[in-house]
């Protein structure tokens, strides 16, 4: 099947696509999150040491997974914007940053709550805390960029250059527990519990996983439709979105 | 039920957590709607039809 990709580089012809895309996502999100959180909290049963403290984990690992893996995305997107100049890529990367910032408060949130019955405390300066913090604040940072440049195609390669800069904090994140002698554990899934004590926990994190992936999909198109028509006003083709609402 | 509630005695940890999220996921979906519709707002505000006047106060091409 051919597919002329290059087609969907101009907002024009991604305008419907995102449309489509964000609504099919949003709805397998729906089914994902409702199956999900059945998972987590009904079936999964309580962990022999942590209690039910630990279904907390349904929604501190794909939030962490996902406030990682969307800085990766929007730092693809940035490069992109900077290597061809493309405003689309440097569009994407714009929508992604809040939900990104939203994954990684509620990680460290979670985690926070999940900490304090377990480690004793709500937080602590932790290797992984602290750099999953300094991942909050360069979205925040890219955000409060955007804002402070009034030319949108200034702030995007202004913002494209700290998202790359900044990921070099990604993999910080993530060999954290490994470089440093830390409170965070390292990756236990599999390994403490009964084998099918495991397995529903795997089975639970990944559909929750699923679900916050599709989510950031659904949430980060629909956004960026919003900033193409923010941006792209004055485009004759915009026009003809007025006479069917939200198209 | 209320057993379900209490979740072994975790119920505050439990129920920060997942009451964040869903919080979360309801006020992120909240604002997009309504950046969507400020920027549609503002793009029927753009296109309307122009009387000179208008043409005027915005400032002409």
């Amino acid at each position: 099947m051919l597919i002329n990709w290059y087609r969907f580089s101009s907002p024009v012809s991604f305008y419907p696509l995102a449309g489509s895309l964000s609504y099919a996502a949003g709805v397998l999100a729906a089914l994902l999150v409702g199956v999900g959180v059945v998972m987590a909290l009904i079936v999964a049963p309580t962990d022999a040491t942590q209690g039910d403290a630990y279904r907390i984990i349904y929604l501190h690992v794909p939030a962490a997974w996902m406030a990682m893996f969307i800085y990766l995305v929007m730092a693809g997107w940035s490069a992109f914007a900077l290597g061809f100049n493309t405003r689309l890529s440097a569009m994407m990367a714009q929508a992604l940053a809040p939900t990104g910032a939203l994954m990684a408060a509620l990680a460290l949130w979670t985690g926070a709550f999940w900490g304090r019955p377990t480690w004793g405390t709500y937080w602590a300066w932790d290797a992984r805390m602290t750099s999953t913090l300094i991942l909050l604040f360069l979205y925040l940072g890219v955000i409060a960029l955007r804002n402070a440049i009034e030319d949108p195609r200034r702030a995007d390669r202004a913002c494209a250059l700290l998202t790359l800069v900044g990921a070099i904090n990604v993999p910080i994140i993530y060999f954290s527990v490994q470089w440093w002698n830390t409170l965070h554990q390292g990756s236990s899934i599999g390994l403490t519990a009964a084998p099918k004590m495991a397995m529903m926990m795997v089975a639970g994190i990944l559909v929750m996983t699923a679900a916050a992936w599709c989510y950031t999909i659904a949430v980060s198109l629909s956004r960026v439709q919003a900033i193409i028509v923010e941006r792209e006003r004055g485009a004759s083709w915009l026009e003809s979105l007025i006479a069917v609402p939200e198209g | 039920m209320s057993e379900f509630l209490a979740m072994g005695g975790y119920a505050w940890y439990v129920w920060m957590a997942y009451g964040a999220c869903a919080l979360a996921v309801v006020i992120e979906i909240a604002a997009v709607r309504a950046r969507r519709k400020r920027a549609f707002d503002e793009l029927r505000m753009s296109a309307a039809p122009q009387t000179p006047s208008m043409l005027g106060a915005r400032g002409s091409r």
